[in-house]
């Protein structure tokens, strides 16, 4: 899970971690407010959206009157913003943090991860911050430091001393700069973070050591625990057919082909998708149905993968094991009537209970084209783009 | 011999009398499984499915000799049940359970680092379909019916498209020595690295299938230990050559975040290592059909 900046930033800032003065707003009227609050007469004005590289983009404005940051926040707040890393459709702007502008003297990078190599924290820290991870990785990559933590006693002071040093930091910058990544390594560690990334840790004229951005990411499976993260979800910042698929326990991603899929466990998913790619035809989305899928599962799988009007054919492959395939029959055949299905259905049914549901799905009367293995099935999804329309519009929206 | 598992294996489930962990059990006996008892912490004392339960794993090991463990007790309670199963001294250790968060699984592989290497419990999963030793043993969810006992092994991320290698095997006549699902997490248990080892040293398993996927260095790091140490051909594919860069695939394991993270470059890496990689994952079946007609790529060293 994502939050947001100013989120990120106050929960660092509960574990000591230095951050300049500053508030989320909604409106133009609580901006101007929030600065004078601030104090200071130089502002930033940030919009809020999950993503990096909003300068870039035009989603922070440098402010020096009230006035001026009313004119920011007019213009920002339902903006769409495009960077490289929300794609070509943008994210509207909903919230801004107004914050207080600190003259800089130099940038660092500093990011904690999962690392699957050591299967440890890792500590990552550069020498010049504001670029993302992969430029310095790609320019200068002999300037990266890193240091693995060990899980049982948790990252030690001489491990941020060392970072730090490494940094070329003087002493007093230094003990600033300690308490900043340790306060961030606890914030990993206690709050189930897959991902800490202060970009920039900056050092102010004065000698202040500050987060000026700090993005967070959280572990899925660890929300249970985790009340104080889950409840900082913006679902305005999701796709709501991932939202859609959540609440019916699939796991979906969309994808830009025409052959809709329905299939179970994430690698024969992807592996399926490869198939149709290997047939000549390009898959429109990932979707997993998971284990133990009810008939109702499958027909609301059935459901989100029509409401994509790119959608022209549906390919479903089943190898049940903790499933059962006369109940995906039965979900299939549940959709085709509920949903009155406008396009081709490819069926590979395939363990658990097969013969009942071919026979269900062969007594339905329904047009339902079957297939014995997945090359078949993908040969006969491909031939079957050929007899369907292009452009055919949406069945219906997900509620 | 297979690996892992075999006929004499004695198996305990913790979790045992939930309803998941009743049905695989139920299976698992009918396949011919030796499970002599159950732990579910509360129950000890009842008969579920006409064998024991037992409140803790010390008590069922004690009073049954058992020595390895399928974990399916739920997400939040399953490194606690792993680290209870090692304590205990189990060898063999399957942890079926999906959802486990990743600093769990990181504080279980450091609290493995307790036992030295030739006492430390292997632990396979978690978010696996398990091992299954055809005609022997199981541990896990898979179906039973699309393994048939022969000489291959087969270890895979993913549960299903592993099914989808047996069957596409069994279709062609060949046989499975175990089969082994290291599961879709980050974090697991057991490598590729580690179950290539096993299967390179049994002396019933001739060739390999390797199926991986997108994300993370298991698959590379598996490809050039191979080039270098193993006798036996290998058959990989990696899963996920049209995922995109960033988005998660289902497992929580399976995202391109880094260099060599994608299909494509595993791919290129397993077939510079000498692996035979199976154009399709509809082509594993006759991929290791053909792997096996030749002769094996080096003299099996002493």
């Amino acid at each position: 899970m994502d939050i947001h900046e100013y989120q990120a930033k106050e929960l660092l800032a509960g574990f000591g971690v230095a951050v300049p003065k500053g508030g989320v707003v909604y409106t133009p009227d609580q901006a101007v407010y929030r600065a004078e609050e601030i104090g200071g007469g130089r502002w930033v004005v940030k919009a809020q959206i999950h993503s990096g590289a909003r300068g870039k983009a035009g989603g922070i404005k440098l402010c020096t009157t009230p006035e001026e940051v009313r004119a920011a926040a007019i213009e920002l707040l339902g903006k769409k913003l495009v960077t490289h890393q929300t794609g070509p459709a943008g994210k509207i702007v909903h919230r801004l943090y107004v914050e207080a502008a600190v003259p800089i003297r130099r940038e660092l990078y500093i990011g904690l991860v999962l690392d699957r190599r050591s299967e440890r924290v890792c500590v990552v820290a550069a020498p010049e911050g504001g670029m993302e991870i992969e430029e310095i990785a790609a320019r200068s990559p002999e300037t990266i430091l890193r240091e693995v933590i060990e899980p049982a006693v948790g990252m030690q002071p001489f491990q941020a001393r060392e970072l730090s040093f490494g940094l070329g930091l003087s002493s007093s910058e230094m003990n600033q700069a300690v308490k900043a990544i340790l306060g961030a390594y606890r914030a990993f560690r206690d709050l189930d973070a897959t991902m800490v990334e202060i970009n920039p840790l900056a050092i102010t004229e004065s000698g202040q050591v500050l987060a000026l951005d700090a993005k967070m990411q959280f572990d899925d499976n660890a929300l249970f625990r985790r009340a104080a993260v889950a409840e900082l979800r913006d679902y305005a910042e999701e796709d709501p057919r991932d939202a859609e698929a959540a609440k019916h326990g699939l796991n979906y991603i969309a994808l830009e082909g025409s052959i809709g899929c329905i299939v179970n466990g994430a690698g024969l998913a992807m592996a399926t998708m490869d198939m149709i790619t290997h047939a000549g035809g390009e898959p429109a989305n990932f979707l997993d149905i998971g284990g133990g899928a009810s008939p109702e599962r499958v027909a609301a799988a059935f459901r989100l993968v029509l409401s994509d009007p790119r959608v022209r054919c549906v390919l479903v492959n089943i190898f049940a094991g903790i499933n059962r395939c006369d109940w995906v029959a039965e979900g299939i055949i549940q959709a085709a009537k509920d949903v009155n299905v406008p396009v081709p259905i490819v069926a590979r049914l395939a363990g658990t209970n097969v013969e009942q549901g071919r026979a269900i799905l062969r007594d339905s009367g329904l047009q339902i084209i079957t297939a014995d293995t997945l090359a078949d099935a993908a040969e006969k999804a491909v031939a079957a783009l050929t007899n369907t329309p292009v452009g055919r519009p949406a069945r219906e929206k997900v509620s | 011999m297979s690996i892992l598992v075999n006929e004499k294996t004695r198996i305990l489930f913790q979790g045992f009398t939930g309803d998941k962990a009743s049905f695989h059990a139920k299976e698992a006996i009918e396949y011919g499984t030796n499970i002599v008892a159950g732990v579910t912490p509360g129950k000890g004392g009842a008969r579920h499915l006409n064998l024991p339960v037992f409140d803790t794993v010390k008590e069922a090991v004690k009073a049954t000799g058992a020595t390895a463990s399928g974990i399916f007790v739920p997400a939040p309670f399953c490194a606690d049940a792993i680290m209870e199963a090692a304590d205990a001294g189990m060898e063999l250790i399957v942890c079926i359970t999906d959802g486990i968060p990743a600093q769990d699984m990181m504080r279980v592989k450091r609290y493995m680092l307790r036992y030295p290497l030739d006492t430390r419990p292997t632990l396979i999963g978690p978010n696996c379909a398990g091992v299954i030793s055809p005609g022997k043993a199981m541990i896990g969810i898979m179906p039973g019916s699309i393994y048939t006992k022969g000489r291959v092994g087969i270890v895979s991320r993913s549960g299903t498209l592993g099914y989808e290698a047996a069957s596409q095997m069994q279709a062609l006549g060949i046989g499975v020595s175990t089969s082994v699902g290291i599961g879709g997490d980050p974090i697991n248990g057991s490598s590729f690295v580690d179950m290539l080892k096993r299967f390179e040293s049994d002396d019933e398993t001739d060739a390999v299938m390797m199926i991986g996927e997108i994300g993370g260095p298991q698959e590379a790091e598996a490809s050039l230990w191979a080039r270098d140490n193993m006798s036996k051909p290998i058959v990989g594919y990696v899963a996920g050559l049209s995922a995109p860069r960033g988005r998660r695939m289902g497992h929580a394991g399976a995202i391109i975040s880094a260099f060599g993270d994608s299909a494509l470059e595993k791919a290129e890496i397993m077939r510079n290592s000498g692996l035979t990689v199976a154009g399709s994952p509809a082509e594993l079946g006759t991929a290791m059909q053909q792997a096996l007609s030749k002769p094996a790529r080096r003299p099996v060293l002493a």
